[in-house]
């Protein structure tokens, strides 16, 4: 009877079916309890489901590659689903279209805005040099970030993280300091919460309105693109 | 639902190949994004498929940050070692991020096309939840 249930665990902790497994359950956990608990952003279903998976992997002892091996067709769609943002924003396209100029002048304030103060408070608390070139393109999309925080010789799995509190962050207080600094309008919310927290803060905004949604998605992808291109040239211009 | 799957990996692959090839430092998914841009802007609108297809991925965008966010496990004697950097850049930049955005934005969108502030009503389409 053990020898079949050992037989059985190293089946499934050899195959992908238990990780991508877990990551659906536990995302599906944090849902469930992020609706039932009155849709709370502090109880952002990431931050559950990344709790529970953890906890779970800890307490049996998987290593996190051996769980990513699973996890990592869940983690694959991050590209198509970046591909398929063009929808909301080609629905969307009129708004944009009318407010190019403002759209281009926030870019490129808060994508630095983010990118320096970030840098600037790492270093102000001693952080070390690793964590402070890992911790300055954390405002864009896994992907794009950790491209870029590879460049300029941040550790790439350490910018992952970094990028995912950053969105979790967003998704819980974002609401706040927007009501706490009275921006109402839709398109500067949502073009906010896209600019400095990626695609979570963009799943955030598309919860609440579509209009938020549209210029989350938008402010997500062009800090993707200006991240992309000015980052790894303001670094080799600062430290050479 | 296959069709548009299709569609999605076919332009991110020509972004991830126009990419490497013409040395770009910009991500292929973001490349495909503006690809697929420029083909509705061509066709002149969303079929109905594509954009229901689209819309539940994007319903669940979430989840796809999951296992790299689970990778917190790998680095935690950094994150002990380096807490309090770490705690005030991200919250601290980050808010600083969405604030100083957000604000310059709606400033910047007041001059231009102040439309939204004659409508009021306009802020109120889901009650008391704002993005």
């Amino acid at each position: 009877m053990s020898a079949d249930l050992h037989q059985i665990w190293v089946y499934l902790s050899a195959s992908p079916l238990a990780g991508l497994t877990l990551t659906l359950v536990a995302y599906q956990i944090g849902l469930w309890v992020f609706e039932k608990l009155g849709r709370r952003p502090v109880l952002n279903p990431v931050l559950i489901a990344v709790v529970l998976i953890a906890g779970t992997l800890s307490l049996s002892g998987i290593d996190y590659r051996t769980y990513f091996d699973g996890a990592q067709f869940v983690h694959f769609l991050l590209g198509p689903a970046t591909v398929a943002l063009a929808i909301p924003l080609y629905n969307q396209f009129q708004e944009v279209r009318r407010s190019a100029l403002a759209l281009v002048v926030a870019l490129l304030v808060g994508s630095a805005a983010s990118a320096l103060s970030a840098v600037a408070l790492v270093w102000a608390f001693g952080g070390s040099k690793a964590t402070i070139l890992s911790m300055a393109p954390k405002s864009v999309t896994s992907p794009i970030a950790m491209g870029v925080s590879e460049q300029i010789g941040g550790l790439p799995s350490l910018t992952a993280v970094f990028v995912i509190i950053t969105g979790i962050v967003a998704a819980s207080l974002g609401t706040w300091v927007l009501n706490l600094v009275r921006v109402k309008d839709w398109r500067a919310r949502g073009f906010g919460m896209g600019v400095a927290a990626h695609g979570i803060g963009t799943a955030r905004a598309l919860q609440v309105n579509e209009v938020a949604g549209a210029f989350a998605g938008l402010g997500m992808g062009l800090n993707g693109l200006a991240t992309a291109l000015l980052l790894p040239t303001l670094y080799h211009l600062i430290w050479g | 639902m296959l069709g548009t799957l299709t569609l999605l990996l076919l332009c991110q692959l020509a972004g991830e190949l126009a990419a490497r090839l013409l040395h770009l430092p910009v991500p292929g998914p973001v490349l495909g994004m503006l690809l697929l841009f420029a083909g509705l802007l061509l066709r002149g609108g969303v079929p109905d498929t594509v954009q229901d297809t689209a819309g539940g991925l994007l319903r669940h965008l979430s989840l796809l940050f999951v296992p790299a966010g689970v990778g917190v496990m790998v680095h935690v004697t950094r994150l002990e070692t380096e807490a309090l950097p770490i705690v005030a850049a991200l919250f601290g930049s980050t808010l600083f991020g969405i604030a100083v955005t957000a604000k310059l934005m709606a400033f910047l969108l007041s001059r231009t096309d102040p439309r939204l502030e004659e409508e009021p009503g306009a802020g109120e389409q889901v009650k008391g939840d704002r993005a």
